[in-house]
C-alpha cells in the first residue's frame, strides 16, 4: 500500500492500485458490484451522445453520470426536469434531443416547482415506482430558481434537485452568479480596475442553505470523483423527500481552461479545499470525502484564465492569501483532512 | 341542489365535482376563499384522490401545475391581480406547452397604486398568453363555467381561465344550483392527456424551437383558439342538455332586436346594464346589450352578427389600455371592420369604483344622443384631476400623485358608491 493509499479509509474491498497520478481506482481492479455505473456496458446513456455541448463540458459529464446512476437506482423509472440554461440548450433541440428518458423544460427559475408538480401527479396517480430529478445550473439554482427551490425543500417534496455548478451564467456568455467565486473574471465582474474580477465577501453557499431546511439529504460532488458522485446520487434515490446534490462542473469556455483539463481542474478544486465534498442528513453534516493530497489554491487557480489577473507581473498575494484562507476554512469546517 | 352560499364556495364545490388531482394554492385577495374551500374538502376527505399543495408564490403555483399537468394529472389553481402578473412567465409557458390547466381569476385591479378591488386589468393583461378566457356574469355561471372549462381545456389541450369579478361575485352570497356528482361525471370524462411524461414512452417536452418551426408552433396555438370558437358553443349546448340551464357560450344578446344602441360588456356589470336597458326600453329607447363570455378566443364573427345592425356601440370596459383607451374596444372595432357606425369606449369600475344605475342611465342617454367623447371615464372626478394637474404644474417636487389625491379627498368612506 502506498503512503497516499493509507489515507483512504475504505470499508469496502481493500484497494491496491490507482491509476497513475489520479487516485482513480481502475474499475478492472474492483469486484463487479463495486464498479461504476459508467463502467457498465448496460448503462442507460440517459443523456445520449451527439448533443451540442462544448468540448470538455463538465456539465455534460456531470449530467450523464448523475442521471445514469439515478436510472440504475430507480430501475429506469425516472422523469427529468430541466431548467433553462446550457444543459437545456445543448440537449433538447429536436430532432437531436439527447434525452433518452421523459423530460420537461419549462422555465429558468421554476425547475424545482415543476418537479414538485410531477412528484404530486405521480403520487396521486399511484405511480410510486417512478421518481423525478430536477436539474439546473448555478444561476438557475442559487439565483433565479432560489424561491422555488426553497419551497420544494420546505415542503419536503419527493424530488432530487441536482445543481450543476460551473460558477457563472455560461449560457448567456459568462456573467456572474451568486456562485461565482471571489476574484473570478466574468463578463460582469471584469478583470479591470484596482481589484479585478468578482468581489470578496459575496455569494451564497447553496448546500448549507439546503441543510438549513433540514431536508433528508444534501451532498456535494465533483466530476473528478465519479464513484463518489454515483454513490451520492444512488444514495439520494434511496431516500424519499427533498434531496439536493451540487456537482462541481468546470466550464472550459467560462473559466478559460483547456477542455482536456476539466477533470484535472475539478480534482484540484477538491484537493485544494475550495470545493469540499460532503454529505448532510436532516440538517447535520454526516460525512466528508477526505482530501488525499492537499494542494495550494494556486495550483487550481493558475491554469484558469478567469484568474489570470492574480498572477500578473506582481502576483496578487493578498487576494491569493484570502482565497487560501477560504480553502483552509473549508478544510477545518468540513473536516477534509484525515486526522 | 340549491344552496345559498358565497361565490367562492360555489366555485370551490364546482371544482371539487370536476375531480381535480392536483391543486396549487397561494393566497391573494380576493381569490383566497376559493382555494381555502377546495383545500378544506381535500383535508376533510370530501375530495379524494387529490393533492393540495401550499406553495411559496404564484410563480410556483403555476409551475407546480405545469409539472403536474405534464405528468398526467387534472390540475387547478386560482389567483388574482399581482399574483397573475407574478406568474406571467409561467402563464405563457403553460399555454405554449399546451397543458390543460384550469385557473380561476378573481378579477382585481393591478397596482400601483395598490388596490384590492375589482376590475379586469389582471386577466386582460394576459389576453395574448394563449389561454382561453371565459368571463362569468353571475355566481351560477362561474360555477357552471368551471365544469365546462375542464372539458374545454382537455378537449383542446389548452389552459383555460375562468374570470369572475373579485368581491362582486367571489364574496357575494347568492343562490346557486350545485349539480350532482353523477351529472358532472356524465359531462366531464376522465382526463386523457395528449402528452405525458411516461418512462414507458419517453418524450422531451419544452424543447428549444428555432426560426425554422417557431411560426408553425405559434400558428398551432392560434388554430387551437379558432377551434375553440366552434367548441365553446357546442360545450355550452351540451351543458344545457346535461344540467338543464344555459351557461357560457361565446356571447349573449339582450334586447338587441331593432336596437340602435348596443352596449357591450363583460362580467357581473351586465346585470346592472340590463336593468338600465329595461328602464330605457320602457321609455321607448331602442337599446340593447351584448355580453361577451369568451374574451379569448375573441368571437369576431358572432360579435359582428350581433352588432352590425346597430347605429352605435358603447363598449363598457373595466380595464384601461393606458395611452390608447379601451382593450375590449379594439376587438369590437375589428369585429365591425368595414361597417359604418359610431363607437364609444367607456372606462368604468376601475379599482372597484361602483358602476351605478344612475351613472349608466346618464351615460347611455348621452350615448343615444351622440354626446359622448370617443373615450369616456365614467364618473371621473374632474375637479380632483384638474386640481392635481395644477398642483403638479406649480411645483417641480410635487410629490407622489396618488397620495396627494387621497389627501385632498380626505376620509374615503363617504366617496365610495
Amino acid at each position: 500500500m502506498t503512503e497516499t493509499g493509507e489515507h483512504m479509509a475504505t470499508e469496502m474491498q481493500e484497494v491496491k492500485f490507482y491509476q497513475t497520478g489520479t487516485f482513480t481506482v481502475g474499475n478492472r481492479l474492483l469486484a463487479e458490484d463495486e464498479r461504476s455505473v459508467q463502467a457498465n456496458m448496460q448503462r442507460t446513456n440517459s443523456l445520449n451522445s451527439g448533443h451540442r455541448a462544448c468540448q470538455g463540458c463538465g456539465e455534460a459529464l456531470g449530467a450523464r453520470y448523475a442521471i445514469d446512476a439515478a436510472m440504475r437506482a430507480t430501475g429506469n423509472q425516472l422523469i427529468a426536469v430541466i431548467a433553462t440554461g446550457c444543459l437545456e440548450v445543448f440537449t433538447t433541440p429536436y430532432p437531436e434531443s439527447s434525452w433518452q428518458i421523459p423530460s420537461i423544460h419549462s422555465l429558468f427559475g421554476n425547475a424545482a416547482a415543476v418537479a414538485s408538480g410531477v412528484a404530486a401527479a405521480l403520487r396521486v396517480t399511484g405511480n410510486s415506482a417512478t421518481r423525478v430529478v430536477a436539474q439546473g445550473g448555478d444561476g438557475g439554482t442559487t439565483d433565479i430558481g432560489f424561491g422555488c427551490l426553497s419551497g420544494m425543500f420546505e415542503r419536503n417534496d419527493d424530488v432530487l434537485y441536482i445543481c450543476y455548478d460551473n460558477e457563472a451564467y455560461m449560457n448567456t456568455g459568462v456573467q456572474r452568479s451568486s456562485a461565482t467565486p471571489p476574484a473570478a473574471r466574468t463578463a460582469t465582474t471584469m478583470a479591470v480596475g484596482k481589484e479585478p474580477g468578482n468581489v470578496f465577501g459575496t455569494g451564497k453557499n447553496m448546500p448549507l442553505i439546503a441543510m438549513a431546511h433540514n431536508i433528508p439529504y444534501v451532498a456535494t460532488a465533483s466530476v473528478a470523483n465519479l464513484r463518489d458522485l454515483e454513490f451520492k446520487v444512488t444514495k439520494a434515490m434511496g431516500i424519499h423527500g427533498a434531496r439536493y446534490i451540487q456537482i462541481h462542473v468546470p466550464c472550459p469556455l467560462g473559466w478559460g481552461s483547456l477542455p482536456a483539463d476539466t477533470i484535472k481542474l475539478a480534482r484540484l478544486a477538491v484537493e485544494s479545499g475550495l470545493f469540499p465534498l460532503f454529505e448532510a442528513e436532516h440538517g447535520e453534516l454526516s460525512g466528508s470525502t477526505k482530501i488525499r493530497s492537499k494542494v495550494p489554491v494556486e495550483d487550481y487557480l493558475r491554469p484558469q484564465k478567469r484568474f489570470a489577473h492574480l498572477f500578473g507581473k506582481e502576483p496578487d498575494t493578498a487576494r491569493l492569501a484570502r482565497i487560501q484562507a477560504a480553502a483552509d476554512r473549508n478544510i477545518a469546517r468540513f473536516n477534509l483532512l484525515p486526522q | 341542489m340549491l344552496k345559498q352560499i358565497e361565490g367562492s364556495r360555489a366555485v370551490a364545490e364546482a371544482v371539487a365535482l370536476c375531480r381535480p388531482q392536483v391543486i396549487c394554492a397561494y393566497p391573494i385577495t380576493p381569490q383566497t376563499h376559493i382555494v381555502e374551500g377546495v383545500g378544506e374538502m381535500v383535508k376533510d376527505g370530501t375530495l379524494t384522490n387529490c393533492e393540495f399543495i401550499n406553495v411559496e408564490s404564484e410563480f410556483a403555483a403555476l409551475s407546480v401545475a405545469i409539472g403536474a399537468s405534464a405528468a398526467g394529472a387534472r390540475t387547478y389553481t386560482a389567483t388574482s391581480s399581482q399574483g397573475l402578473l407574478f406568474m406571467a412567465e409561467a402563464v405563457y409557458n403553460a399555454a405554449g406547452l399546451g397543458l390543460p390547466i384550469v385557473m380561476t381569476i378573481g378579477n382585481r385591479a393591478i397596482g400601483a397604486p395598490i388596490n384590492i378591488w375589482n376590475d379586469h386589468s389582471d386577466s386582460m393583461s394576459m389576453r395574448d398568453a394563449g389561454w382561453i378566457q371565459l368571463f362569468a356574469e353571475t355566481n351560477q355561471e362561474a360555477l357552471d363555467l368551471h365544469i365546462q372549462a375542464f372539458r374545454l381545456a382537455e378537449a383542446l389541450s389548452c389552459p383555460v381561465m375562468v374570470c369572475m369579478d373579485g368581491f362582486i361575485l367571489t364574496h357575494a352570497y347568492d343562490r346557486v344550483d350545485i349539480p350532482m356528482q353523477a351529472q358532472v361525471d356524465g359531462y366531464l370524462p376522465p382526463y386523457e392527456p395528449r402528452q405525458i411524461l411516461d418512462p414507458a414512452d419517453p418524450v422531451s417536452i419544452g424543447a428549444m424551437v428555432g426560426p425554422e418551426a417557431f411560426t408553425e408552433v405559434r400558428y398551432m396555438a392560434h388554430h387551437k383558439q379558432l377551434r375553440a370558437l366552434t367548441l365553446i358553443p357546442q360545450l355550452s349546448a351540451a351543458f344545457e342538455r346535461q344540467f338543464g340551464r344555459a351557461s357560457g357560450g361565446l356571447l349573449r344578446s339582450y334586447r338587441t332586436e331593432g336596437a340602435e344602441t348596443i352596449v357591450v360588456a363583460l362580467g357581473s356589470v351586465i346585470g346592472t346594464v340590463q336593468e338600465v336597458i329595461d328602464e330605457m326600453r320602457e321609455a321607448g329607447t331602442r337599446i340593447g346589450a351584448v355580453s361577451i363570455c369568451s374574451f379569448r378566443p375573441f368571437p369576431l364573427a358572432a360579435l359582428r352578427d350581433a352588432l352590425q345592425n346597430a347605429a352605435r356601440v358603447v363598449v363598457l370596459e373595466k380595464c384601461l389600455a393606458v395611452g390608447l383607451g379601451g382593450i375590449v374596444s379594439d376587438g369590437v372595432r375589428k369585429a365591425l371592420s368595414g361597417i359604418q357606425l359610431k363607437g364609444y369606449t367607456v372606462i368604468a369600475g376601475l379599482g372597484g369604483r361602483a358602476i351605478t344605475r344612475a351613472s349608466l342611465l346618464q351615460l347611455f342617454t348621452d350615448a343615444t344622443e351622440d354626446e359622448l367623447e370617443q373615450v369616456t371615464f365614467l364618473d371621473l372626478n374632474a375637479e380632483v384631476v384638474n386640481h392635481e394637474l395644477e398642483r403638479e404644474s406649480a411645483a417641480r417636487r410635487s410629490g407622489p400623485t396618488a397620495e396627494a389625491i387621497l389627501r385632498r379627498l380626505g376620509t374615503v368612506a363617504s366617496h365610495i358608491g
